[in-house]
């Protein structure tokens, strides 16, 4: 069961990583993105083919990073100056192209057989200091959250039961992944790779965070949010919108090659794994959470994950099973579930769960 | 026309020569040009589609000229991209003034500002010192300047929230953070309250004793004799006359251009 929690950790945590780079360019910079799994899709392919070449897996992770941003250049390039909605098109049909090259490029890719037994970060057999050590980074991870979750509480009154529920979340993301680094799990008692790299997750999703935090609030971030309003107005106050728009777009395809490594090492590598339904997911996602907002998008991620995963349990199934659904029918089921859920957001709370409502209802 | 009352500095501000655009079969400008000397306060008029405002594109490279020249204190500046010639100085408004309603007044003032060290990626992560002072400053100058023009109150509310006449207000306070040289106003008059129109000319002909350079396209005949030095009249997309307002006022060509020939 805690085991479970940690695989679902980091799960949510790899969505968040790659709903961020989405959500810079789209939520902030209003590029319109349909193609994103194609920067995951990069950096999981770069990353897996160099480290079983023996380049480690640092280095891996970051020419991963630096392909996919290089794609972005690409896509950028040549399309960054038409209207958005000719972006979208051209992204999607990336992304395929990209599923595809990978599917076919056997000499390359492995093909429809995907890659295995590649190698995987913090996969040993930690001694006792270096548990100990892991133990004592990820609880300076969670109190990081926490000391944020409680400056966050403090501005309004009305925030104290969500809060509540995140500093829950957080404490229990403590206690599990602690017990999982220290192997004090059933079935088998010992350090798994998977705690270390719930740690790795949980740590690239917080340098990214606050990276994105950062630069999103900056002078920086200004000109991509007014690109999104209205981009002749950065362009008759001397900046330079379509470098911008590149930056953004290459910066978000890189975080999506990051998650793209750690989507690796936490699912498999098969070309059919990089299905435009990624990119849609990240998509809901964002949505959940709130346009622009990265904290929504981390939250997004969770409830995501939360729901696909609750509705898998046993539990759930023997509900659907009562309503006459048997289980194919069950995984489309879930699906439009979300579709429900995004319809009645979009009507009942449009700006998304941390997104600003004003924001939404000011015209032009 | 006569070009008596300016005495014209050797070299003017602006200058544009020959400007042509086409769109289709259409010759929105043809053959147009201008001169603005530094320090006045030029007016462009003319009436609805004479091209005035694909001027202005022009003029800031909004949209690309077919052919012609523009210099900019003396530096040809066609080739060169829209925002590079905001850089060089010469900033410009917008017919329907583009306040950006998302984000707050002070935000789209701030967006204004020139060459912080926040615009770039690395500074704003390994120069965060910098980036921060910078930024205060910057703060600083906008608030100055959206006192001087009565927007204080409203620094921190969002843009979509100001009246047509705040936000033109607010649109040229932005254009005065960039330090321009030479400011192009599309119509700051147009769809704004008398009031608002008299504090606007006021604060126009303020920024101009401190040295700042216009250029305005305006339909509205008062504000344009109280503020412009020179006057320039665009008629179905070429130059028809330019002088003293009082001069264009009466001259027999412009009143026909408005009213049609008989």
């Amino acid at each position: 069961m805690v085991i479970y929690f940690v695989f679902l950790t980091i799960s949510a945590a790899t969505y968040a990583i790659f709903s961020l780079g989405l959500n810079l360019q789209w939520g902030v910079t209003g590029l319109i993105n349909f193609g994103h799994v194609a920067f995951m899709a990069i950096g999981a392919y770069s990353t897996v083919l160099l480290s079983l070449q023996g380049v480690p897996i640092p280095i891996a992770v970051a020419v991963g990073a630096g392909l996919s941003a290089l794609l972005g250049l690409l896509i950028g390039m040549s399309t960054l100056r038409l209207r958005e909605d000719y972006l979208g098109i051209v992204t999607i049909g990336v992304s395929e192209l990209v599923r595809l090259v990978a599917k076919n490029e056997a000499w390359l890719t492995k093909g429809t057989f995907g890659v295995q037994g590649y190698p995987k970060p913090f996969d040993f057999n930690p001694n006792y200091p270096t548990k100990i050590f892991f133990i004592i980074w990820l609880t300076a991870i969670c109190g990081l959250a926490l000391w944020r979750l409680v400056l966050w509480m403090r501005v309004k009154n009305t925030r104290l039961i969500n809060g509540a529920i995140a500093i829950i979340f957080v404490l229990t993301v403590d206690v599990c992944g602690s017990l999982a680094l220290y192997g004090a799990l059933p079935p088998y008692y010992q350090y798994d790779y998977r705690a270390g790299l719930m740690l790795l997750t949980l740590t690239t999703l917080t340098v990214v965070y606050l990276g994105l935090e950062r630069l999103v609030n900056s002078p920086w971030g200004r000109i991509l949010k007014a690109i999104r309003e209205d981009e002749e107005v950065p362009r008759a106050l001397g900046k330079n919108v379509f470098w911008y728009k590149l930056q953004a777009f290459m910066l978000g395809g890189a975080i999506a090659g990051i998650s793209g490594a750690f989507y690796a090492w936490q699912f498999s590598v098969f070309p059919d794994n990089f299905e435009p339904l990624i990119t849609f997911n990240a998509w809901i996602i964002i949505i959940l959470g709130g346009a622009g907002n990265n904290l929504g998008t981390i939250i997004g991620a969770v409830i995501f994950w939360g729901y696909s995963e609750v509705t898998r349990t046993e539990l759930f199934k023997n509900i659907f099973r009562a309503v006459h659904l048997d289980d194919t029918q069950q995984g489309a089921f879930r699906v439009m579930i979300i579709g429900l859920i995004l319809m009645l957001i979009m009507v009942l709370r449009p700006q998304g769960i941390l997104g600003n409502k004003e924001e939404l209802t000011l015209g032009k | 026309m006569s070009n008596n009352y300016i005495p014209m500095s050797t070299q003017p501000l602006l200058l544009a020569q020959g400007l042509c655009k086409t769109f289709g079969g259409v010759k929105a400008v043809q053959t147009a040009g201008i001169e603005v000397a530094a320090g006045s306060i030029t007016g462009l008029i003319g009436p609805n589609g004479a091209g005035k405002t694909t001027f202005f594109n022009l003029l800031s490279n909004f949209i690309k000229a077919d052919s012609g020249q523009i210099e900019l204190n003396g530096q040809k500046i066609h080739n060169l991209q829209s925002y590079q010639i905001a850089r060089l100085g010469m900033v410009r408004t917008f017919q329907v003034a583009k306040a950006l309603s998302r984000m707050s007044v002070l935000e789209n003032m701030l967006l204004g500002a020139q060459n912080r060290a926040g615009e770039k990626i690395w500074q704003v992560l390994l120069q965060p010192t910098l980036v921060k002072s910078q930024q205060r400053e910057s703060k600083d100058k906008a608030m100055s300047i959206l006192n001087s023009v009565g927007l204080s109150t409203k620094a921190y509310d969002y843009a979509g929230s100001l009246s047509g006449g705040q936000r033109k207000l607010l649109e040229i306070g932005r254009a005065l953070m960039a330090d321009p040289k030479l400011i192009l106003l599309d119509e700051p008059a147009a769809g704004v309250n008398p009031r608002l129109i008299e504090d606007i000319c006021g604060h126009i002909l303020n920024w101009r004793k401190e040295g700042l350079t216009f250029l305005i396209i305006e339909h509205n005949m008062d504000v344009i004799m109280t503020l412009c030095d020179r006057v320039w009249v665009l008629a179905e997309g070429t130059n028809l006359v330019d002088g003293t307002p009082t001069a264009i006022q009466n001259d027999q060509r412009v009143i026909e251009a408005y009213l049609g020939i008989d």
